[in-house]
């Protein structure tokens, strides 16, 4: 048991739940005998991630079953997250890798990936972040709740490729820093977490190979100690930091001539 | 992760194409569209019977999820990508253990039903699939079709040591026994020649779980010498007992590389085998008894991560095979190895019982089977295996698919007398290496 803390009655929310890092994350709390609420809308994969979280030890799972498009229902999945005890942590993993071509072609799809990607997430932080403020933190580091989300490496900077999904992600860079900032006064952290590439099912028609590829596990275990360290920005694995660093510093007249 | 298709023993290395299976509920779809489909697990088939070069394979290691363990009766339901080490960390804390488990832990639950796995307790538990309640099965068409002995009992038997052919299967359904301790009492007495094998092996017919290391070197006054090991799940243990069972299992060593082919030479296995021996023998006088945890015990080489790499890039090849105990063929065979100085690193000699599998293909039978590898050496390692191949089919034996490479159609189709019942079973969109290699003559 880590802190000894996991195990009491504050559950870990994952939004997201279906997802590999999701799941590989989850794990780790399950066998530390957390309580866990996973929200996502396949029901018979939200139920087969359920299944095994109980198996490996969590003391208790219940899953929420969401679109997370819907945004009416939004408000209402996110008061009932409160209804037995506050959650300690709550992690955000939902987002999809568009086609930049397609988005190019349709704007259709340009928004369905923004709204996934961005929107909704937006839509949820809206009704949890007041949610928190009614339930403020006591000073200290573990004093109040944690908001853990994915955002990716592809925020920091736009490039031909991918600006798409680059523009969502750096969108909601950008959201939780105002965020952070917002949420502090009441005690509760924001970790903005920037994986690189991952093998992933997401990533499934993608072509890998080299060091940059990293797996699911290794990234939830980084995530997870930024998060118990109250961290406020994550580059998972650490050498993205520095990758973007050299990145954001090529002056965009040269950087518009790269294909990226 | 980009990662090479391979078998254990590292040969074929043909490019292949792979689909990663995430979810049970994944449409069959998916399969239309290929040349044929094979299951993939965690890769521990040593020959080619996990490989389909034409086709793509379905790399079913997503499929990695606990359905439910009843604490009380100790039957657990799992996706069948989940590893046999994923599942006992689990279940040996609880007091549980899996009903047979062979000398690896990281084969996937599939893979060991497609293979009808066997252990060091065959002689009182028989294969995985007499432990097997029931398991689900996709097959290409769409349908989802929930085997048992009872239910669509024929595929189930067809699956059993199927090799993957049938369909995918999703999950299964496994009666554990209990332990009440994560460790083993094992006994360890050195014997002199096939005969004082057989008669310890007669004498432990009480103990749970039986093997012996056998010396494949060695000729004159050392023939067939070895170490018979005989063990027990442990009772409950003490408190400074527990403490050690941490420490136990941390610290794998990793063979990053493949070795030079020349680590691996016959005088480096004859130095290995004489060492193996003295040191063990010694320890043991007449004989000993230890407490060891079960991971050394029955997965002293899952310690060393891609051990197989140790034979060089050429990979090399297993050879496992049963033949009647009363005959005289073990001996001839084994006289065969010793003179062709090709003797092994590391040879297991082990009596199955006579307990019967559902399973049409099942590999073990009543009788003597004796494990062993050789690295590649191109034409000289086949021509001795052809050789054994040939002993083993005059003794009336078999040899274990799930290990082999080389088996001729007419050798598979002596062993495997269920084998046209058995076709009847595999889905059409599915084929291997291995069985496009022993169909070949029937389609003739």
């Amino acid at each position: 048991m880590r802190n000894g803390g996991e195990s009491g009655s504050k559950p870990i929310v994952v939004f997201g739940a279906t997802s590999d890092v999701a799941i590989a994350l989850s794990r780790r709390y399950a066998q530390e005998g957390a309580s866990l609420i996973l929200v996502g809308r396949n029901e018979s994969r939200l139920t087969a991630v359920a299944d095994d979280l109980r198996v490996r030890g969590a003391l208790h799972v219940r899953t929420l079953l969401q679109d997370s498009l819907t945004y009416d229902d939004h408000p209402t999945l996110v008061e009932s997250l409160f209804t037995d005890h506050a959650p300690a942590k709550f992690y955000f993993f939902q987002g999809s890798l568009p086609d930049q071509a397609a988005c190019e072609a349709s704007f259709e799809v340009t928004r369905e990936a923004v709204e996934v990607n961005f929107l909704s997430i937006v839509s949820y932080l809206t009704w949890l972040a007041s949610a928190l403020e009614r339930r403020p933190g006591e000073k200290g580091a573990a004093g109040g709740a944690s908001i853990i989300v994915v955002s990716s490496v592809a925020g920091d900077r736009g490039r031909g490729s991918n600006y798409v999904y680059g523009a969502s992600k750096g969108g909601l860079t950008i959201f939780l820093q105002g965020l952070r900032n917002r949420l502090h006064k009441s005690n509760h952290g924001v970790l903005t977490v920037k994986p690189g590439f991952i093998d992933t099912k997401m990533t499934a028609d993608i072509e890998k190979g080299g060091p940059l590829w990293a797996k699911p596990e290794k990234v939830a275990d980084d995530i997870r100690l930024a998060a118990d360290g109250g961290r406020m920005v994550l580059y998972t694995p650490w050498f993205w930091q520095f990758i973007m660093l050299v990145i954001k510093s090529i002056p965009e007249g040269i950087f518009k001539r790269l294909s990226l | 992760m980009s990662e090479a298709y391979r078998s254990w023993g590292l040969d074929p290395q043909t490019p292949q194409k792979a689909l990663r299976w995430g979810w049970r509920d994944a449409p069959a779809t998916q399969m239309a569209g290929q040349q044929s489909v094979l299951p993939f697990g965690n890769g521990r088939s040593y020959g080619d019977s996990c490989l389909n070069t034409a086709g793509t394979l379905i790399d079913a290691r997503g499929l990695d999820r606990f359905v439910a363990l009843d604490t009380d009766t100790g039957v657990l339901t799992a996706e069948a990508g989940l590893t046999f080490q994923n599942i006992l960390q689990h279940i040996v804390p609880r007091g549980w253990f899996l009903p047979v488990t062979p000398g690896t832990q990281f084969l996937t639950l599939g893979g060991a039903i497609a293979n009808d796995v066997h252990g060091k307790n065959h002689h009182v538990a028989g294969t995985i699939g007499r432990h097997i309640k029931q398991f689900e099965l996709l097959r290409s068409d769409g349908s989802r079709l929930v085997c048992s002995a009872t239910q669509n009992a024929e595929l189930f038997a067809a699956t059993i040591g199927g090799l993957g052919l049938t369909g995918l299967i999703l999950s299964a359904e496994i009666q554990l026994i209990r332990v009440d301790s994560a460790f083993m009492d094992v006994e360890t007495i050195p014997f002199n020649g096939l005969e004082a094998f057989r008669s310890i092996s007669a004498d432990s017919a009480s103990f749970d779980y039986t093997v012996a290391w056998l010396d494949c070197v060695s000729g004159g006054e050392n023939f067939a010498r070895g170490l018979f090991y005989r063990a027990r799940h442990a009772a409950a243990i003490e408190a400074d007992e527990l403490l050690r069972e941490k420490e136990t299992g941390k610290g794998r060593v990793s063979i990053p590389f493949n070795f030079p082919a020349m680590a691996l030479n016959g005088l480096s296995i004859k130095l290995f085998n004489e060492l193996y021996y003295r040191s063990n023998s010694k320890k043991a006088a007449r004989s000993a008894f230890s407490r060891d945890h079960y991971q050394p015990y029955f997965y002293p080489l899952d310690s060393i991560a891609n051990w197989n790499r140790i034979y060089g890039s050429k990979g090399f090849y297993q050879c496992q095979f049963v033949v009647p105990a009363g005959s005289e063929s073990l001996e001839a065979i084994l006289r065969a190895i010793v003179d062709s100085g090709m003797g092994s690193f590391l040879a297991v000699l082990k009596e199955f019982g006579d307990l019967a599998s559902p399973g049409l293909l099942s590999f073990p039978r009543p009788g003597l089977c004796l494990a062993l590898d050789f690295s590649n050496r191109g034409l000289k390692s086949r021509t001795l295996i052809e050789r054994i191949e040939q002993q083993v089919v005059e003794a009336g034996g078999a040899i274990y698919p799930a290990k082999d490479r080389l088996m001729s159609a007419s050798a598979f189709r002596t062993f495997f007398p269920a084998h046209d019942q058995f076709s009847r079973w595999i889905d059409p969109a599915f084929s291997s290496d291995f069985w496009r290699r022993v169909s070949m003559e029937t389609q003739l």
